[in-house]
């Protein structure tokens, strides 16, 4: 978890109110990793485009930002110049014009469409409430650490995304019998000659499930430039190297795509939890897909001081992966005993689910917060850390070490 | 490759509900120029020269220590993989420097 410069809170119910005001107005933050390494400066507003001043600068080019904690204790909500950004290679067009762009859906159809943005947004709307996590969220705590981009929790955020189902475009292009993949391409592309350009594919019945979709907009506004304007693909439930920004050719396959984006990047161990040992060799791996639950306590940053024996509200999010959130726990005891947190309003089956629990240290020295999250597939959280070499997939039930005063 | 000509009267008409037209969002154009950080100190010259044409520092210094092989290997991944332009003779030199400043001393 995250510490603020190393500057340490006396935590209660309303000093913890002000905790987002105080990263503001940090200058750098150290995410706190497991041997070091993870103090990055805070972003400058303006300096990347519409994304806001205060965010983890993981990298400039091609563009890392990293959203704080602190933003996900603002609301479910992740605001758009808030929001993390990735991407894999630096040559992204640096404008859009509205009016020239066209999206493609072409290849094992009956007809290829070339769509304006005004056609686009002419279409039945969809909206859904939706989770986009990186795969490699949190990889900066994997021990033994591994090599990567070196994120703490906050490669994730939530928004309401609009646009049209994937299903409708499919339909209208005419899907020929024999379609096998649905293959999403953007307008990124390699800086080295021949670099694999991006791209990803979705089987055609998951591309048709009705509730993948293209969005033009995130929380009621355009994307910004860097989360993928002015279309990107939004896959409900899945990690985030799916979801292609700047969507700008959809190709349905007759065959399995052989694209190294598919074939040999963001492969997990085929396991429960996508976990191995970091000695074992030739574990069979698969296509990472589904998200599972997570939950994070937003509002009390790890080595706060909290005062003893007075009563705290912890409270933050938590997400149920591919389903909802059945339930979530709180502990204050290192996970010996659990109390079940109050959740907040469900907003869709995919987003962020505010939770709330009232608590009260016994007495003064360390203590261990932690919180615990199950989806309505009745899948919970583990005790223990998973790890495989890309630092992929990481859910485990997340610790906070405090000290009551 | 075939492309058909697609009115919006087409599209209005397979929709279950045609959906009120939102207003189509407004160019945008911001600024990527900025480079970012490069690598410093001594015996720089080499990664830089070989290594920010497609990325900045930053990462790459956010690593935990690695390994000498490791850091051999990222290299080689770089290049096999993402078909970096790698001048092979710059690469002890790259690998050195890696070693130096994100090295674990094995």
């Amino acid at each position: 978890m995250y510490s603020l410069n190393r500057r340490r809170f006396l935590l209660t119910a309303s000093a913890a109110a002000t905790l987002p005001k105080l990263a503001r107005a940090q200058s750098s933050i150290d995410l706190g990793l497991p041997g070091g390494n993870g103090v990055h400066t805070l972003t400058k507003a303006g300096e990347f485009g519409q994304k806001s001043e205060g965010l983890i600068l993981q990298r400039t080019r091609a563009p890392l930002l990293e959203t704080p904690m602190s933003v996900f204790d603002e609301g479910v909500f992740t605001p758009n110049d808030k929001f993390y950004v990735r991407w894999h290679w630096a040559d992204i067009p640096d404008s859009v014009d509205a009016e020239a762009f066209r999206l493609t859906v072409r290849g094992h159809t009956g007809k290829t469409l070339s769509l304006s943005l005004r056609e686009l947004m002419a279409l039945p709307r969809f909206e859904i409430a939706a989770v986009n996590q990186c795969s490699g969220n949190s990889r900066g705590f994997f021990a033994p650490r591994v090599p990567g981009g070196e994120w703490g929790n906050g490669a994730m955020g939530n928004a309401r995304w609009t646009g049209v189902r994937l299903k409708d475009l499919l339909d209208h292009a005419g899907v020929k019998p024999g379609a096998r993949q649905v293959r999403f391409n953007g307008l990124d592309q390699p800086t080295s000659p021949d670099g694999p350009d991006f791209m990803k594919s979705l089987t055609i019945d998951h591309a048709r499930d009705g509730e993948v979709m293209v969005a033009y907009a995130m929380n009621g506004r355009p994307l910004p430039l860097l989360n993928g304007f002015p279309l990107r693909l939004v896959v409900p439930g899945w990690y985030a190297t799916y979801w292609v920004k700047m969507l700008n050719d959809i190709e349905v396959l007759d065959k399995e795509d052989e694209n190294f984006w598919m074939k040999t990047a963001y492969k997990i161990p085929d396991r429960p939890f996508a976990t191995m040992r970091p000695d074992e060799k030739d574990v069979p791996v698969v296509p990472i897909s589904r998200m599972l639950p997570r939950s994070f306590i937003t509002n009390i940053p790890a080595q706060s001081r909290i005062a003893a024996t007075a009563p705290v509200k912890a409270r933050g999010i938590a997400f149920g992966g591919d389903s909802g959130v059945k339930e979530v726990d709180f502990s204050t005891d290192d996970g010996k005993s659990w109390q079940t947190a109050k959740l907040g309003k469900d907003e869709g089956t995919y987003g962020f689910r505010r939770w709330e629990a009232d608590f009260t240290l016994p007495g003064p020295g360390a203590h261990t917060l932690k919180v615990r999250c199950t989806n309505t597939r009745g899948e919970t959280q583990p005790d223990q850390p998973n790890w495989n070499p890309s630092g992929y997939m990481r859910s485990v039930i997340e610790a906070t070490p405090v000290e009551a005063v | 490759m075939k492309k058909l000509a697609f009115s919006l009267t087409a599209l209005l008409a397979f929709g279950s509900i045609a959906a009120l037209a939102a207003e189509a969002p407004k160019s945008v154009k911001i600024d990527l120029s900025n480079p970012g950080p490069y690598f410093t100190g001594d015996g720089s010259d080499a990664i830089n020269a070989n290594c920010t044409a497609c990325h900045s520092a930053e990462m790459v210094l956010a690593q935990p220590a690695l390994s000498r092989a490791a850091w051999q290997a990222e290299v080689g991944k770089m290049m096999k993989v993402y078909k970096a332009s790698v001048d092979e003779q710059d690469i002890p030199a790259i690998v050195e420097y890696l070693s130096k400043v994100r090295g674990n001393g094995s």
